[in-house]
């Protein structure tokens, strides 16, 4: 029998069942009788987890106080990290100069919010800034030695700014690294295809603990007698050389998903090899790998505290040598708990701005 | 010396490992000639025409594109590459750039031709392929037929003098097989030297001078349109001709 639709249907709204709180919860939270119970049964174990924790954080805090026994309301004792604020996050850094930490800090939140910031006019300028004349700039305010600033020694360099530096100054060197290494390790060229693949393998099998260790107690006994390389440098050597070789194998792994048509296409258009994988391929494959290179990213910020190890004071390690002051004696979980938000603050707003690249990134083509 | 030979094959051979895919392959391509290439799955048409630009390596005989020889010699690929644009069967458009920023590439980065000049040479292209209020889109959001008349307009934007097909439309669903094709033959219509490997034929019997019949890496019969279609001379070719024509 044939049919015959002649009347085009008028398009209606969606059934009110359907919209709204009441109708996602009950989607999403009470479908079914068990669904329901786990919902209940969930939301009791959170507040069960979550009162003690707000009783000692915030109803049973002290926030005044100069010394461990002034704290007597039994919940936590946030004086402390109050009175060695400043110690957390300047570490021994001279308090007249530490407004050149503030300058540093302040030029690079505004360069990278720019950068950020999808409308931003000339995004190549600030960039080519952030990269070749910012860290001159973050040098000579940190280190001083110029135009009168004077001179503050790297071992006074501490807390979250040092953890900054070395996270920043690995993530900035290590990525170009990375992607040589990688493009190396795929190189038609034995030679080279070997050697990427030797420096990989071998920093990549050894603990970054035992790197920093070798570059602060071995590295000077290979160097000749009377050099003296400064500390903090040759931590940032090693935890450049040893993280390029784990972003190396992340952009690998994206190069390998780009098919074999792209570089067709590249090579049939006439575009040299540093062309095509500069414009073609690696546009394509870093995008791909972000969620793996910013979990690289949020690895080594992390690890920059294994750098107490070598004797430098960062963010960990000052906290930790703060708690074991006498006046302040028993404060060390309200320390950890401190450290632990101001990690969990950058690594959390890494994983967003990665999300948030990845989304802007999208050119709609799902493979 | 200028003449008129566009594309020389000379007794070239050709090996992937112990397999010996083209076997003294010899052909001459004048200036404005159009070819068709058939032949069956594996026959080596793909490998042959990847040769001519050098997507693929001959290891004996002699290629000579322009009157440029190919050798290892990265200037003599270079300068050809440039000169021999490519469209492939899969598009190989890239996702991550809009369809002008495809076109405008490799006139900027190869050629050197300052953007704006490159925006408004792909605009004419695209103009010219049909799709001109596209060109601010990303590959990922045309449809097949689009993307590929894109990638011949991306290749355009070469000013190439020979433009190499490999089953252009072998991807495509049927209904956008016929505006690729009307792209190519308004392509041939204006005197481009054209190679396409493919099976359309009625684009073959529209625009080809010649006709090449390939299977077993060997160029097995080359006649024209008329003669090919009408009295074919092996029964290789009869027997394909009768299997593709078959529907
Ligand atoms: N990269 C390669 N390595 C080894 N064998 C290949 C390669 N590419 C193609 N071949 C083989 O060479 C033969 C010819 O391939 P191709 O030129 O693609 O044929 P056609 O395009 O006519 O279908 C096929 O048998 C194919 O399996
Ligand atoms: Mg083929």
């Amino acid at each position: 029998m044939a049919i015959i639709t002649e009347k085009a249907l008028p398009s209606l709204p969606p059934p009110a069942h359907t919209v709204g709180f009441k109708a996602w919860a009950k989607q999403n939270l009470f479908a079914t009788p068990t669904n329901s119970v786990i919902t209940v049964l969930m939301v009791l174990f959170i507040l069960w987890a979550l009162i003690p924790v707000v009783q000692w954080a915030f109803i049973d805090a002290d926030w005044a106080g100069t010394k461990r026994t002034d704290c007597t309301s039994g919940g936590a004792c946030w004086a402390f990290t109050l009175v060695r604020f400043n110690q957390f996050i300047y570490g021994f850094y001279p308090e007249a100069e530490q407004w050149r930490v503030n300058v540093a800090a302040l030029i690079l939140a505004v360069g990278l919010g720019l950068l950020m910031y999808k409308k931003t006019p000339a995004k190549a300028y600030i960039g080519l800034f952030m990269v070749i004349i910012y860290p001159v700039i973050a040098f000579i305010l940190l280190r001083g030695g110029f135009f009168d600033l004077p001179v503050v020694e790297t071992s006074k360099w501490g807390g979250l700014t040092l953890t900054l530096v070395l996270s920043i100054v690995g993530i900035v060197a290590s990525l170009p690294l990375g992607i040589l290494l990688a493009l190396g390790r795929r190189s038609e060229l034995p030679i080279i295809r070997s050697l990427c693949i030797a420096f990989i393998e071998l920093w990549r099998g050894v603990p970054l603990i035992t790197v920093l260790f070798m570059a602060s107690v071995m590295l000077p006994l290979f160097l000749p007698e009377g050099t003296s390389f400064d500390k903090l440098l040759r931590a940032l050597i090693g935890i450049t050389l040893f993280e390029a070789a784990y972003l190396a194998e992340v952009v690998r792994s994206g190069l390998q998903a780009i098919p074999k048509g792209q570089y067709e296409a590249g090579k049939a258009l006439g575009l040299s090899y540093w062309q095509s994988t500069g414009l073609v391929i690696l546009p394509q494959a870093l995008k791909l790998v972000i969620p793996g290179i910013v979990n690289t990213f949020i690895s080594l910020f992390k690890d920059t505290s294994l750098v107490m190890i070598i004797g430098l004071f960062d963010l960990l390690n000052i906290v930790q040598i703060a708690a074991a002051d006498p006046i302040w004696l028993g404060s060390q979980v309200e320390g950890f708990v401190f450290a632990a938000i101001v990690y969990w603050m950058f690594c959390f707003g890494m994983s967003r701005y990665s999300q948030y690249l990845e989304r802007q990134l999208n050119t709609g083509h799902k493979r | 010396m200028e003449n008129n030979v566009a594309i020389q094959l000379i007794g070239v051979n050709k090996w992937y490992g112990e397999f010996h895919v083209l076997r003294d392959v010899n052909l001459n391509v004048e200036r404005g000639e159009r070819i068709v290439i058939c032949g069956p799955s594996g026959s080596g048409k793909s490998t042959m025409i990847r040769c001519i630009n050098r997507l693929e390596e001959h290891q004996q005989g002699q290629i000579i594109v322009d009157n440029v020889e190919l050798t290892n010699d990265l200037k003599n690929i270079d300068q050809i590459r440039r000169e021999v644009g490519m469209v492939f069967q899969h598009f190989n458009l890239f996702p991550h750039l809009t369809v002008l920023e495809n076109c405008c590439l490799a006139p900027m980065w190869v050629r050197k031709v300052p953007r704006k000049e490159a925006e408004r040479v792909a605009m004419e292209y695209l103009e010219k392929v049909k799709i001109p209020h596209q060109a601010k889109k990303y590959p990922g959001q045309l449809s097949g037929g689009q993307q590929q008349r894109v990638a011949i307009a991306r290749s355009l934007c070469m000013n190439p003098r020979i433009m190499l097909f490999d089953e252009p439309t072998s991807a495509l669903d049927p209904e956008m097989i016929k505006e690729v094709l009307d792209t190519m033959i308004e392509l041939a219509e204006s005197g481009m030297t054209m190679l396409c490997v493919t099976h359309e034929m009625g684009f073959a019997k529209t625009v080809a001078d010649r006709v090449i019949f390939m299977d077993g890496g060997q160029v097995i019969e080359m006649n024209t349109p008329d003669e090919f279609f009408n009295h074919p001379q092996h029964e290789r070719t009869q027997l394909f001709l009768s299997q593709i024509l078959a529907h």
